[in-house]
């Protein structure tokens, strides 16, 4: 296999808006990089990053593959508020941990059907097919919590959120695994193939004989057991279920992340590595401005200052242009 | 009436038009006067609508002059064109339907006084605007709530109210009953007679010798000629777009078997139907056999395709595979049923533009494999490097997308992604359009090969000489039915043509 150096990897564009991040960050805060080892376990602004980063990833696990079908899934945040409400409630009323994380990840995966129901075989528009559930989901949630904040108080179910495996935090591990495991599966297997077909002609992978309506509808479920994983994630973290807040904007987050990570939004070509670097780039920066004290209110718009550089950076077009600009610069 | 009139109102020179490995069009002179209604004709492909395009400024041409009216033109867009006085009816209306008739008719133009519209006015002169068309409508009404044939005329009347010399109808019957068509016509005929000049593309020839003054014929991008309509006899002007001039003989290869009635049958429909589509059809595909199935635009060739191959169901009739009967729900049945179907649309049904030539080729072989049974990266290449030797696709390597490779180099790619689950049937619709002459060559080759090898080919094609080479039997389609069969020394252009053409007196057929 020959490796064509014509094109640099999109992947390369959000991987150096992170390391020109963490450099950023060195400059402001020489402990920036510092990791402590207490208790046998790892502490640091690094693992905090990746702690709270650990919910994104996941989001943008299951939105690359809708994104890749040439869809977007916009109720991923309200799934999130459902499941962990859901599998709280269960908590408090003193079901078992396995039917409570059960029935919470069951009810994403139902959601995400219903999702993939109306895309595939209603064909209705996936922006508005989605839009339904993401005002269906939140309502939903809240009815399970009666409109209230479920505090849960078991150990356990906390693991998910703040546990350490082997000293590393267990959430970041999680989503990293998620990652291999869809990684080898879509690849190891005709999935990826099969998805990106779908993404780049539709008509002409159904004309190859694929079920193509399938493929749309089964990314819409993985993408809403990633949501109900990460709902369940959220939940363990804060020990609560806020059926308000939780996932609220989330699923911005996490189309940012697969955009900026090189995966188009008209479909076919996606990129795991992409996504799982943009969904990083995304969490270091709101750290970074968390510690830098940055309001809350104000906070998004840097970040779209970033994810518009990244956007630019990745288009050929205005490389070129920007490029023009330079050379007459120079010469002048 | 038109011979007398002063100098043309449009005149094309050597017009064509690129684009990244296709040329659409290629030194094409077209000349309208005013006063007069001129066709354009051509089959699928022939670069009817690329020209209108052109003419329309959708498209810039790539090379020749366009004068309008004696003046050198170059429309940058379509408002610049309808600026000019050239204005064109689509088939599909492209005007707002949540709007009134009324609002249709002036959009962008309304007669008011600051930002402020005066709607007495504006109905006012949408009325008189319909009314120089000879209608009475109710210039109140939703557009949307007006039938198709009344929507064009909507159209029709904006663009004469917007002054136009030039009008392009690009297929307005197609979805006309015929009374409607004969309300057209009038409207037509008048408008001519005012002096406009009337650019009419269709594909009903019936159409052709009731209404227009001339022809011009278009094939494969360039132009055959400008006719009299009078002058050119209903064959004739069949022979000019299929492209078969009447002294060239087409040579019928001399290897070509006899048609063998004992040959195991692959496929067989019995009356086979689908509303609006085909009109019950038997038909018998049998091992070894090249089957041609023959006939103009808009016969019915590729709803036939569909029907065999899933993509559309069936309303009646009966499938049989291999002597079992079938339901054929999905192409993914189809496929797994031994068939294959390359289809004429490569752009939008074929290619997965931005995948690479080896995933574009393995794609069908892994769908009929599903999704665990994979086929390994290490035969992915054996594969590709087969084909690619085999069917002499130019692409620097297998990795490459196959947006980037030439129409004729990705229909090689596409048959080999066939060719890949060694189907039983093969269905070709116009598997030569749009590509070179080498390309060509090699690909009418490679459909004797598989005859030869067993492959049961129901090869499509608008270009009768294609059908006559290769077919070991010829079925004939014409107004979505069967009229006539051919085989062994019968297939022969002549009588290919005049089934196709049906009646062949001038002017003849019904109306």
């Amino acid at each position: 296999m020959s490796v064509r150096k014509k094109s640099i990897s999109p992947v390369l564009w959000p991987l150096f808006g992170l390391i020109a991040l963490v450099v950023l960050n060195l400059v402001l805060n020489h402990g920036f990089l510092k990791i402590t080892i207490l208790d046998g376990r790892l502490y640091g602004l690094p693992i905090d990053i990746l702690n709270q980063g650990a919910r994104g990833l996941v989001l943008a696990l299951g939105m690359t593959l809708v994104i890749a079908t040439g869809g977007v899934d916009l109720s991923v945040g309200s799934i999130m508020a459902a499941a962990g409400a859901l599998a709280a409630v269960l908590i408090v009323k003193g079901c078992g941990l396995t039917l409570a994380l059960g029935a919470g990840i069951g009810l994403a995966i139902a959601a995400g059907g219903a999702n993939g129901l109306l895309v595939a075989r209603l064909g209705i528009q996936p922006i508005v097919a989605t839009l339904i559930l993401m005002v269906v989901g939140r309502g939903a949630a809240q009815l399970i919590t009666n409109g209230e904040v479920v505090l849960i108080n078991n150990p356990t179910f906390e693991f998910l959120g703040n546990g350490h495996f082997l000293g590393l935090p267990f959430a970041p591990l999680l989503a990293g695994g998620l990652f291999i495991a869809a990684h080898l599966f879509l690849r190891r297997t005709a999935a990826g193939l099969f998805i990106e077909a779908t993404g780049d002609n539709e008509q002409a992978a159904r004309f190859a004989g694929l079920a193509a309506a399938h493929v749309k509808g089964l990314v819409y479920v993985f993408c809403g057991l990633c949501a109900g994983l990460a709902g369940l994630m959220a939940a363990a973290n804060i020990r609560a279920a806020d059926s308000y807040r939780m996932g609220e904007n989330m699923e911005l987050d996490a189309i940012f992340a697969v955009v900026v990570g090189g995966t188009a939004l008209t479909g076919g070509r996606f990129l795991l590595l992409g996504a799982f670097v943009g969904a990083l780039l995304l969490q270091t920066l709101t750290t970074t401005m968390y510690n830098l004290g940055v309001p809350p209110a104000v906070a998004p718009v840097p970040k779209a200052v970033l994810i518009l550089v990244v956007c630019l950076l990745q288009s050929s077009h205005a490389r070129r242009w920007f490029g023009g600009l330079f050379k007459k610069g120079g010469v002048a | 009436m038109n011979e007398a009139s002063p100098g043309p109102l449009l005149q094309l020179r050597g017009v064509g038009k690129r684009f990244p490995g296709v040329i659409a069009l290629a030194g094409v002179d077209f000349t309208v006067r005013a006063a007069e209604i001129h066709a354009l004709l051509g089959e699928n492909g022939a670069g009817k609508s690329t020209l209108i395009k052109v003419l329309t400024g959708v498209y810039e041409a790539s090379e020749g002059e366009i004068s309008f009216e004696g003046r050198a033109v170059r429309p940058g867009s379509p408002k610049e064109a309808e600026e000019l006085g050239i204005s064109t009816v689509y088939q599909e209306v492209n005007l707002l339907p949540a709007l009134s008739v009324a609002e249709n008719l002036l959009l962008g133009r309304q007669p008011g006084l600051g930002g402020f519209i005066n709607w007495g006015a504006t109905k006012r002169h949408a009325r008189e605007a319909l009314l120089r068309l000879g209608l009475d409508l109710d210039v109140e009404a939703e557009l949307g709530t007006l039938s198709v044939a009344l929507q064009q005329m909507v159209a029709i009347a904006r663009a004469l109210d917007l002054n136009a010399r030039l009008l392009i109808l690009d297929e307005p019957t197609a979805s006309l009953d015929e009374h409607e068509v004969a309300e057209l016509f009038k409207v037509m005929r008048r408008l001519r007679d005012q002096g406009m000049g009337i650019v009419f593309v269709t594909h009903f020839l019936d159409q052709v010798y009731a209404v227009t003054d001339r022809i011009t014929v278009l094939r494969n991008g360039t132009l055959v000629g400008e006719y009299l309509t009078a002058d050119l006899p209903r064959l004739a002007l069949v022979s000019k777009m299929i492209g078969r001039e009447v002294n060239d003989i087409a040579g019928r290869s001399g290897e070509l078997p006899a048609p063998d009635d004992a040959a195991p049958v692959i496929i067989e429909s019995r009356g086979l139907t689908r509303r609006d589509a085909l009109h019950p059809l038997d038909l018998t595909l049998r091992r070894g056999e090249v089957t041609g199935l023959a006939g103009l635009l808009g016969s019915g060739r590729t709803e036939t395709a569909r029907l065999l191959f899933g993509i559309d169901q069936a309303d009646g009739g009966e499938l049989k595979v291999r002597g079992e009967a079938v339901r054929m729900a999905s192409a993914r049945e189809a496929v797994r049923l031994g068939l294959a179907f390359c289809s004429e649309d490569r752009k939008s049904e074929g290619i997965l533009p931005n995948l690479s030539v080896r995933e574009n080729l393995i794609l069908a072989l892994q769908g009929k494999q599903g999704i665990w049974k994979t086929v390994t990266r290490v035969e992915q290449e054996a594969l590709c490097a087969h084909y690619i030797a085999a069917l002499r696709i130019k692409t620097p390597d297998a990795e490459t997308p196959i947006k980037n490779l030439s129409g004729g180099n990705q229909q090689k790619v596409l048959l080999a992604r066939w060719l890949a689950t060694k189907p039983a049937l093969i269905i070709l619709d116009e598997p030569t359009r749009g590509i070179d002459i080498g390309a060509r060559a090699e690909i009418e080759a490679l459909i004797g090969r598989l005859r030869a090898d067993g492959l049961a080919v129901l090869l499509i094609s608008s270009e009768i000489e294609e059908i006559v080479r290769n077919s070991t039997r010829v079925v004939v389609l014409r107004e979505r039915r069967r009229t006539a069969d051919f085989q062994g020394h019968a297939i022969e252009p002549e009588a290919l043509m005049r089934a196709m053409a049906g009646a062949s007196p001038v002017n003849g057929g019904h109306s």
